[in-house]
């Protein structure tokens, strides 16, 4: 069982949350070339070491978030929001400690 | 040595003492025309079909560990070629044939047993598809028959057909060709057959490097040395992004790991392969009695063979829904192997962007009952340097230029299968 630590909710079990894959995959704009779309749709890192990665915690606060896990020991080295920029962050922050 | 009733009288007249070994165990030479990393079931029978179908033979194969204990020893030995596009079901279809005269052409038995497979069907949608699946099945050439309810029992009478069940089971489609093998003889016997060809099965030596002079590889940097090559043929699903990405190939593949079971031996119970349409389960019995099943992936990048319990909980939970009757045994072996899954859950078999170097991975979990096509198609492209016509769509490039071989119609998914 993986244990993740949701920056909002804490440590909580691993089939709380769903995976959203490799985090690094960057959209390109909307007018680059069908190699660069292939590339953002297919192509993938997939190291074997420290993997950064998206996890939503569908079954708590529905947050998506950035976890650095590494994909040979399972260990996770930190987690984070998935998004610097939350429009709510601030207040939640506030309200909740 | 040749293996016969008369060897093995004549073995059991002198007290067994005359059993030779089954392959060699050289050490590598300095340069080879082909060399195949990867000593699991593809790798060994690419080897042995170069030898014996292109006189190729010098030949090696190159395993970091031992042969057959990568994914070949960690399957669920399940056999099928219910496919549903054309390039699938004929490059399967091809691997049964081969399949169907294993044993007698490697004088090795795989104890390949044509028990048959047998998807259940829970929905009308469901019946419509299998419906669909298996008319391609027939168009193909492939044998597929539609059961009822009342079929489905004549086959598994054990499942739950109940109709007040969340699921009721209303039908299967079944191929009667389909059925299992045992995993490890076939890595064995294809390891015996080509080593008898001349091919160097060299194990404990594990691939570091790619060695290249622009678009040209020289050969391979390894544990035990540098060889020299003037083929290399990469064929390790599960690791390939780590081999590819010795020659800065990014490839359309991420790596998971998928678990699989076996109980406590029991008497014949399952007598098909059975498949859960309405959640991802599928089941058979070894030889040994002992029920061997699995589902689905873990769900996450990993490169570490071992799942982890919530996927362990979910399979057992489909089994049991499909099965109730399997509650009171008791578990004794779990194991995870690790897939190259694919954006569209096909194979990837062909040339590369490096002139002579080439590609089998990207399986997903469906490499085993491959493993005779596999290695035919892979040993007919290195030797003919461009794809066979039955492994021409399965391409890299096919991502790139609208060409997926998207089974469940899914999109780019590194979860299909």
């Amino acid at each position: 069982m993986l244990r993740i630590e949701c920056p909002w909710c804490g440590v909580r079990n691993e089939d709380e949350f769903a995976y959203g894959g490799d985090a690094t995959v960057e959209r390109p704009a909307q007018d680059a070339s069908n190699e660069e779309w292939s590339r953002f749709v297919h192509t993938r890192n997939n190291p074997s070491g420290e993997h950064t990665e998206h996890w939503q915690h569908v079954n708590g606060c529905r947050a998506w978030i950035t976890v650095v896990r590494n994909t040979v020991t399972h260990k996770i080295s930190s987690t984070a929001p998935a998004s610097p920029i939350l429009p709510f962050a601030d207040n939640m922050i506030n309200q909740g400690t | 040595m040749h293996y016969s009733a008369l060897s093995l009288v004549k073995q059991a007249l002198t007290g067994n003492r005359g059993w030779t070994r089954a392959w060699r165990n050289p050490d590598p030479k300095k340069q080879y025309d082909v060399i195949i990393i990867g000593g699991g079931g593809h790798g060994l029978a690419t080897a042995y079909y170069l030898a014996k179908l292109h006189g190729i033979t010098n030949v090696a194969v190159l395993e970091k560990g031992y042969i057959g204990g990568g994914n070949t020893g960690r399957n669920t030995t399940i056999i099928r070629s219910n496919y549903m596009l054309n390039a699938n079901s004929q490059l399967y279809e091809h691997s049964m044939k081969l399949w169907e005269g294993l044993s007698q052409d490697l004088n090795y038995n795989v104890m390949f047993s044509q028990r048959g497979i047998l998807n259940l069907i829970h929905t009308d949608a469901q019946r419509d598809a299998f419906s669909r699946r298996g008319n391609a099945m027939l168009l193909n050439g492939v044998d597929a028959v539609m059961h009822d309810a009342e079929g489905v029992k004549k086959l598994m009478p054990h499942l739950d057909f109940t109709q007040n069940t969340r699921f009721p089971i209303q039908g299967g489609l079944a191929q009667p060709r389909g059925g299992t093998a045992r995993h490890d003889a076939v890595a064995w016997g294809y390891a015996r057959g080509a080593d008898q060809l001349g091919v160097d099965i060299i194990q404990k030596c594990e691939v570091t490097g790619i060695k290249r002079d622009g678009d040209k590889v020289l050969g391979v940097e390894t544990s035990r040395g540098f060889i020299g090559a003037g083929q290399v043929g990469v064929a390790v699903a599960g690791n390939s992004s780590k081999v590819f990405d010795m020659v800065g190939m990014k490839l359309p593949i991420e790596s998971h790991v998928l678990q699989a079971f076996v109980t406590e031996g029991i008497k014949p119970l399952v007598n098909t392969v059975c498949t859960f349409g309405a959640g991802h389960f599928y089941i058979s019995q070894s030889d040994k009695g002992g029920l061997v099943f699995g589902g689905d992936l873990d769900g996450y990048n990993t490169y570490a063979q071992r799942g982890n319990l919530p996927t362990f909980n979910h399979v057992v939970a489909g089994g049991l829904t499909m099965m109730p009757c399997l509650s009171r045994l008791r578990i004794l072996r779990q194991w995870g192997g690790v897939m190259d899954m694919s954006m569209d859950g096909s194979p990837i078999i062909g040339k590369t962007s490096i002139d002579n170097l080439y590609m089998n991975g990207g399986w997903c979990y469906g490499g085993f009952k491959a493993t005779p096509g596999s290695g035919w198609v892979f040993a007919d492209t290195i030797a003919n340097d461009k794809p066979h016509n039955l492994n021409k769509d399965f391409t890299l490039e096919r991502f790139r230029d609208g060409y997926p071989l998207d089974e469940n119609g899914a999109g780019a998914s590194p979860k299909a299968h």
